[in-house]
């Protein structure tokens, strides 16, 4: 059985206030996202990802196409026991504590009165709320509101988990922390989808990624195969070089370029590098890095956004 | 809709209602104008019970109504407005389920409210009893302590229990300011309702008259919900008209949040 799958699933609002006229923000989106995938939804803002995970979510409802999660509709009560979910830039109830806000949810999901505050007890030093947990949340601070509806995400230790936007408002080590929970999410069989426009955060994590932009979906695939293993080159920084040895290097490298500090970045070609790197020392010159180049995602995904925006200009 | 779900979410609404400062700050409004009202009736001699009781209830009726006002109005527009709907209709809870309990709960934050005003009410009107002589009691038409004071304040319940429904059928809709001000509309309107039955007597366009008599038909009739005038002085409350009043209020808040549930199932949270 998939997690989450669309068909061909499409969003019309209606804008303008004297004449309304229909304004797609999602195009036809069809989709499958297996169980276990840390699955991210890449695109860039205005894209069409939340609209997409609104329609999941059955927070608005679609012009046409369908939706299941689980195998079941996205509009079945039941299902959303078996599901979490992080809206972008979460917002609670001011006069609740977390606790109290986490006890409230958790009793939704009918966990068990004897077992909530253990539950809730676990989740929150799962993200790292500590004694902060019995404040009211009027005093949190952003990135504090976005571990809390992180935790309220998870407190049903749900099959499928739906992040939406998770890195968004989070420090750097915040953003470490939720990397690290979202891998363990992973490990335990939860499938993640999550969206996002930090491209770093989704290579560190997916397994599959689809990129969407202008409303339709631009692209995707498993992460192993967009950023691929074939090695486009090398870069190599090296300092300690001597003009003469710069010309003796030249002819192997297809770019030199002067750093600070008296240090060179050289760009070799895929083929051999240690020949290059013989050369160097020879030269008395010495290797401070020597890292291989190969496609990006960032790559995929500015080739992909940059397609669809023509595509979407010729229309 | 799930009755257990509903429980849920009333009592959350209930804890974070009784949290906000706006309720408490209204029911110490409301304290210290009953007190006022007891120092003003020191100035009017023979008529101090009166003057207590009718300022008493009428605060509690005004107070009770700006809460459910204000709280009711933001019941669905402000979880939208903050969307903290989100996460909570993300959970397993239909719609339907949260909005009555949305209902229920502020329903409960009211009735502790006026239970509250009633105490402060009763608290007065005992230290009253206790510091007047029997020869001025013996001019009471009903006594300080009368229980029938507990219909009144029942009826004033009833009353915002509808407001309370007009505000949240509002809300699923328009904006928290034009809900505030369309429920007040149909509160003032239902206040004389009385009135608009017997347009006719005071207008001579048989339009007119119609007119009104449609609205007498569509506005709630919180007239008969009235007995304030009975309770202070010491009258006989028409219990047949007070009962059908209720039976109608309570259908009317019936259809309203069943309209309210209707427009919420289809509602985009964008």
């Amino acid at each position: 059985m998939l997690a989450i799958e669309t068909e061909g699933l499409t969003k019309d609002y209606l804008v303008g206030f004297w004449r309304p006229r229909p304004y797609r923000a999602l195009h036809d989106l069809t989709l499958t996202v297996e169980r276990g995938d840390v699955f991210g939804f890449l695109g860039p803002n205005g894209a069409g990802k939340s609209t997409a995970i609104k329609l999941l979510m059955q927070l608005i409802y679609p012009t046409s196409g369908t939706a299941r999660i689980l195998g079941r509709p996205v509009g079945d009560v039941e299902m959303r026991r078996r599901i979490g979910f992080l809206p972008e830039n979460p917002s609670f109830y001011d006069y609740l504590t977390a606790e109290e806000l986490l006890t409230y949810f958790a009793s939704l999901f009918d966990v068990p009165a004897g077992e909530r505050a253990a539950r809730v007890s676990r989740v929150l030093d799962e993200v790292g709320i500590g004694a902060e947990r019995r404040m009211r949340l009027r005093s949190y601070s952003k990135g504090m509101v976005q571990r809390v509806g992180i935790a309220q995400a998870i407190i049903n230790d749900p099959d499928v988990v739906f992040f939406d936007e998770p890195m968004s408002g989070l420090d750097p080590l915040g953003r470490r922390d939720v990397r690290q929970l979202l891998l363990r999410l992973r490990d335990r069989g939860c499938t993640v989808f999550f969206s996002s426009h930090i491209l770093s955060d989704a290579e560190a994590l997916c397994s599959r990624v689809a990129i969407i932009a202008q409303g339709r979906l631009a692209g995707g695939g498993r992460l192993a195969d967009i950023v691929g293993a074939d090695v486009l080159g090398w870069e190599l920084i090296a300092d300690g070089m001597t003009p003469a040895a710069l010309d003796l290097l030249r002819p192997r490298t297809r770019q030199v370029t002067a750093l600070p500090d008296g240090r060179y970045a050289l760009d070799l070609p895929p083929e051999a590098p240690e020949a290059a790197v013989q050369a160097l020392s020879a030269a008395g010159g010495r290797v401070v890095s020597l890292n291989p180049q190969r496609h990006t995602l960032e790559d995929y995904f500015v080739q992909h956004v940059a397609q669809a925006a023509t595509r979407e200009a010729a229309l | 809709m799930n009755l257990a779900a509903v429980r849920k979410v009333a009592v959350a609404v209930f804890r974070e209602s009784v949290r906000d400062r706006v309720p408490y700050s209204l029911v110490i409004f409301a304290v210290i104008l009953m007190a006022a009202s007891f120092l003003m009736s020191r100035l009017t001699a023979g008529q101090d019970l009166k003057v207590i009781k009718d300022l008493g209830l009428a605060t509690m009726n005004a107070i009770g109504l700006l809460i459910a006002i204000f709280i009711g109005t933001g019941l669905v527009a402000k979880e939208v407005e903050r969307r903290s709907i989100y996460a909570v209709l993300s959970k397993p809870l239909s719609r339907s389920s949260f909005l009555v309990g949305k209902y229920v709960g502020l329903v409960l934050t009211l009735t502790v409210n006026l239970a509250m005003m009633t105490l402060a009410f009763y608290a007065m009107l005992q230290y009253m009893h206790l510091t007047t002589d029997d020869w001025i009691k013996q001019g009471w038409r009903a006594p300080a302590l009368d229980p029938r004071l507990l219909v009144a304040i029942g009826l004033v319940g009833v009353q915002l229990m509808l407001t309370t429904a007009v505000a949240l059928f509002f809300s699923t809709f328009s904006t928290p300011m034009l809900s505030m001000l369309l429920t007040l509309a149909v509160w003032v309107a239902g206040q004389f309702s009385g009135d608009l039955r017997n347009f006719q007597a005071a207008v001579d366009s048989p339009l007119a008259a119609a007119l009104a008599r449609g609205l007498y038909y569509v506005l709630p009739n919180l007239d008969a919900l009235d007995v304030k005038n009975e309770v202070v002085h010491g009258l006989a409350i028409p219990w047949a008209a007070v009962g059908l009043g209720v039976a109608s209020i309570a259908a009317y808040i019936g259809v309203l949040v069943t309209g309210a549930v209707l427009i919420f199932n289809r509602r985009d949270f964008k």
